[in-house]
């Protein structure tokens, strides 16, 4: 395929793995934070089946697969923890859910 | 060893200690008293068991075995066994412990029947009785671990254990604070004798370990002393006024220091101030205790470890010195005393310092028959005085008593009985002991000042006979001076009282002759009379004076008169002319204050030790090192440490900020896989 | 022809990715984005002969994860979220930044000799046949233990999102 080779694909998951780390650290909305936690899953899917590519072993892509039933389910339970935390609040302001504070 | 071993030894002390053990046991768990009858067979079979016990044994030793190899051991188990050392709790019966147990358990066994007739006048709901009689028990079990323990160790914990007993004997009667307060001086003044005492046996343990026979057993430290006598302990510089220096013979300083613990548990000078204060106890204990038994342990401590005195010559001096200036002057401070029961008490200081005189001018079976003959008319005088504080309901005072002869005819005799014993007219008991006793004095060319020694002990014996008879005429002779209500109360004591105080009498009127000297035994063509003297010999290795017999019944007829005349002035001034005392007295005036007041000595202690201590304990130790170190720094710091580290810096990391916390896990994250993937 | 799909993939992946972490206007601005994204990988996946996996990024990813936040932002009436006052800890943002750019540069450093030509593989490399065997054989207990997982999930999700526990 050209010159492109795994080393690419590699990059490229890495500079979406960095964004997203990026976007939860820096976004202070709630929904924001974990649409970004979704990149960095991704991410993470399109390094392994690079991997898997490159091995020539389907085992990479099999993880992959595992790793998407696993995020899926976190997002539900995740957005119904933001949905009733923010019910509770009436913000979706990450700064405002500072009770834990010494 | 073979052949020495007897089993029955074990039980000379166990008797007793379990009489103890179940009175009061039996006391804490059931927490009431068993039944009278059964509190005094258990009390009084005890001691009484033991003696009869004792008295076989010592027979038994006295007949079965030859002179040279007289001893019987009871190996109950080894206590310590640390490489060489050895340490056995074991029992050695010869012929100087035999005579100390029969002494402690036939005085000891007549003091418990004297103390049930004694005790049972007070009807207290407190369970005095059996607590009373518990304590006695344990206290006999101590001091026959002391006499019977074969080495230094066992001899240690009975020391330790009389101590204890004293304590909780002198202290009795505790809901009175001053009784507990002497219960504690006589403590804490033990144990300064105490340590003494240790460093004394450590000293000894030391020398006979460098000496290659690492041992603490009295018969094989007397076979091995040779190899010790030469050793020396290096003296430091800024200690060069020490006499010996550069070097102290190292068997006279553990001498020393035994002697210091002899003083404090025999009551010699500067350890004496306890025992006046020690009459707060009951009678009977000041009987047993104070006068008898645990008073004597100290001079049977010298005896025991005669070989090793005898190799001091410095130690023995100083022995014989002490003993000589606390016997003077502690009847000089029984001359002015109005209590009936410090009068004795004084009188057993001022004795005790004749013993320890005797051991030392070498001459220790002087000393241990002088212990017996104490015991005895010593006993005599404290049961006696009991007797008279009972019928006098309770009164101490000479100077509100009086004319008892006549309402007390049993106590008056027996107490006439033994205040001529101590007295020293022949041929009561008194006086042949404290005779050896002199003329050994005499005769001791080794002492330095032995001649001195030899007068001040017939001062002494001159001011002994005064003060007592002082005390005799004052308490029985004469008019009543005690007040109406008292006078018609005043009666004989019962028979559990009364026994006791007849067969002591007996044994003051004959005891003397367990030791006669030779010379008299010749008149009367009796070889060898001194049967205590040539008991003892092979243990205490004391040397028979040389004298020729015209000497002897010389310095003998000097002593009795010297007795004689002490009599002689008491008679006078407190029977046929009372109204010359009173006269003296104010022509003494200071001087007879600061008598009566026993030189003031304890408030010089006072003022010099107790307070300074005191003043270090509160400010230095109390507030500085418990309140300000411990609790300040230690426990109080490091909690203000800790609270200072979490609420300063640590609390920082919980900022409730979920973002910080994402931060914290991406960088360690990052972290850990820099770590993994560079193959650290 | 391989190649040029790649560039335009990964660009749209990345510019989307952008997209959805620095749209400081509505989330649903955010939301579209990220749809963008997961399509752009499972153009990715395709060019790498995982179309199994690919397949299931759309239905799963782009299908049903990304319209249950579109739901959720719906439901809780967000507006604009924004960037409203001044951005607390920035010393923490700073960080995140230059690690995240260190951690890119520092891979390519490391990954710099893996520009090996792949290997060939059968054609049914990837295949839903292919997968499917696999996991219904060799990974049979995962497949179990993530349908209990799901079950777990859908009670949860129940259980946190109602109003009031009766």
């Amino acid at each position: 395929m050209g010159d492109i080779s795994g080393f690419h694909f590699q990059i490229v998951a890495a500079l979406i793995f960095s964004i997203g780390a990026l976007g939860v650290l820096l976004r202070r909305n709630m929904i924001v934070m974990f649409m970004s936690i979704e990149l960095m899953l991704n991410a993470a899917n399109l390094s392994l089946v690079s991997f898997s590519r490159e091995l020539g072993n389907d085992q990479g892509q099999i993880l992959a697969f595992m790793v998407m039933v696993v995020a899926a389910v976190e997002v539900a339970v995740g957005l119904a923890i933001i949905i009733s935390l923010v019910r509770n609040r009436d913000t979706v302001n990450i700064e405002d859910t500072s009770q834990l504070k010494w | 060893m073979t052949g020495h071993e007897n089993a029955a030894l074990r039980w000379i002390p166990l008797l007793p200690l379990v009489a103890a053990a179940l009175s009061g046991l039996w006391l804490v768990f059931a927490r009431r008293e068993l039944p009278r009858a059964a509190v005094i067979a258990l009390a009084c079979g005890a001691p009484i068991a033991s003696f009869a016990i004792s008295v076989v044994q010592v027979f038994q030793l006295a007949t079965a075995l030859p002179a040279d190899a007289r001893y019987y051991t009871d190996n109950l188990y080894t206590w310590i066994s640390a490489g060489d050392f050895h340490a056995e709790l074991a029992f050695l019966l010869d012929p100087l412990s035999a005579v100390m147990v029969l002494v402690v358990t036939g005085v000891g066994s007549l003091i418990h029947i004297y103390a049930v007739g004694y005790m049972d006048d007070d009807h207290r709901e407190d369970h005095g009785f059996q607590r009373f009689f518990a304590y006695l028990n344990l206290f006999t079990f101590s001091m026959l671990m002391l006499v019977l323990g074969d080495n230094l160790l066992v001899m240690f914990v009975g020391w330790e254990g009389v101590g204890v007993c004293s304590y909780l004997l002198i202290g009795f009667w505790y809901l009175e604070s001053a009784n507990a307060a002497a219960g504690m001086k006589a403590f804490v003044v033990n144990r300064i004798g105490d340590f003494g005492f240790l460093l004394g046996i450590f000293l000894l343990f030391w020398a006979f370990a460098a000496a290659g026979v690492p041992t603490i057993e009295f018969r094989e430290m007397a076979a091995n002393v040779g190899l010790v006598a030469g050793q020396t302990l290096a003296v430091p510089d800024w200690l060069s006024f020490v006499p010996g220096y550069p070097s102290v013979p190292l068997l006279t300083l553990a001498c020393l220091c035994l002697f210091v613990g002899a003083c404090g548990k025999s009551a010699q000078i500067p350890l004496y101030v306890w025992l006046p204060d020690a009459m707060a106890g009951p009678t009977p204990v000041s009987a047993l205790i104070h006068a008898a038994t645990m008073v004597t342990a100290g001079v049977y401590m010298v005896c025991r470890m005669s070989f090793a005195f005898s190799l001091s010559p410095g130690a023995q001096a100083t022995v014989a010195w002490t003993g000589a200036l606390t016997a003077f002057f502690a009847a000089t401070i029984g001359l002015a005393q109005n209590d009936i029961k410090k009068v004795l008490a004084y009188s057993t200081v001022s004795q005790l310092g004749y013993m320890f005189m005797a051991a030392g001018v070498a001459a220790y079976s002087a000393a241990i028959f002088h212990v017996m003959t104490h015991a005895f008319f010593k006993a005599l005088l404290f049961l006696g005085a009991g007797s008279v504080i009972l019928g006098m309901h309770h009164e101490q005072d000479i100077t509100r008593m009086g004319g008892l002869r006549r309402r007390m005819p049993v106590t008056w005799l027996t107490f006439l009985v033994g205040v001529i014993a101590i007295a020293g007219v022949p041929p009561f008991a008194g006086f042949f002991s404290k005779d050896e006793i002199l003329l050994a004095a005499n005769l001791a060319h080794d002492i330095p000042g032995h001649h001195t020694l030899w007068l001040i002990g017939l001062a002494t014996a001159f001011l002994t006979a005064f003060y007592m008879f002082r005390l005799y005429y004052l308490v029985f002779t004469g008019h009543s001076r005690a007040d109406h209500h008292t006078q018609d109360h005043i009666h004989e004591s019962g028979k559990w009282v009364l026994v006791p105080l007849v067969v002591l009498a007996v044994l003051s009127l004959i005891g003397g002759f367990f030791g006669l000297p030779d010379a008299y035994g010749e008149l009367v063509g009796v070889q060898e009379s001194n049967s205590l003297h040539h008991f003892l010999q092979p243990v205490v290795n004391a040397p028979a004076h040389e004298i020729d017999h015209a000497t002897e019944f010389r310095l003998a007829a000097l002593i009795t008169a010297i007795g004689l005349a002490g009599i002689a002035l008491a008679t006078l001034l407190y029977y046929w002319r009372k109204d010359l005392v009173a006269g003296i007295v104010s022509a003494l005036g200071p001087l007879y204050a600061l008598v009566r007041d026993k030189y003031r000595i304890d408030e010089l202690y006072d003022l010099v030790i107790v307070r300074p201590l005191g003043a270090i304990s509160r400010g230095i130790l109390a507030r500085g090192v418990d309140q300000g170190l411990i609790d300040g720094v230690g426990v109080n710091g490091t909690a203000s440490f800790v609270r200072a580290t979490a609420d300063g810096a640590l609390k920082y990391l919980q900022t409730g900020f979920a973002q910080s916390y994402l931060l914290a896990m991406v960088l360690g994250g990052a972290l850990l896989v820099a770590w993994l993937v560079r193959g650290a | 022809m391989r190649a040029a799909l790649f560039w335009i993939f990964s660009t749209a992946a990345v510019g989307s990715a952008l997209g959805v972490v620095g749209s400081l206007r509505s989330p649903i601005n955010s939301a579209l984005s990220l749809v963008v994204s997961m399509l752009a990988l499972a153009g990715l996946y395709i060019l790498l002969e995982a179309q199994f996996v690919g397949l299931i990024q759309v239905m799963v990813y782009a299908g049903a994860i990304v319209v249950l936040f579109l739901f959720v932002i719906m439901l809780l009436n967000l507006r604009g979220s924004g960037a409203a006052g001044a951005e607390n800890q920035p010393i923490a943002k700073a960080l995140g930044a230059l690690v995240a750019v260190a951690g890119t540069l520092w891979l390519a450093r490391t990954l710099a000799a893996s520009r090996a030509p792949w290997p060939d593989v059968e054609a049914s490399f990837g295949t839903t046949q292919a997968i499917g065997e696999a996991l219904y054989t060799d990974y049979v207990l995962s497949v179990q233990v993530a349908g209990v997982l799901l079950l777990a999930g859908i009670v949860a999700a129940v259980v946190l999102a109602k109003k009031k526990i009766d």
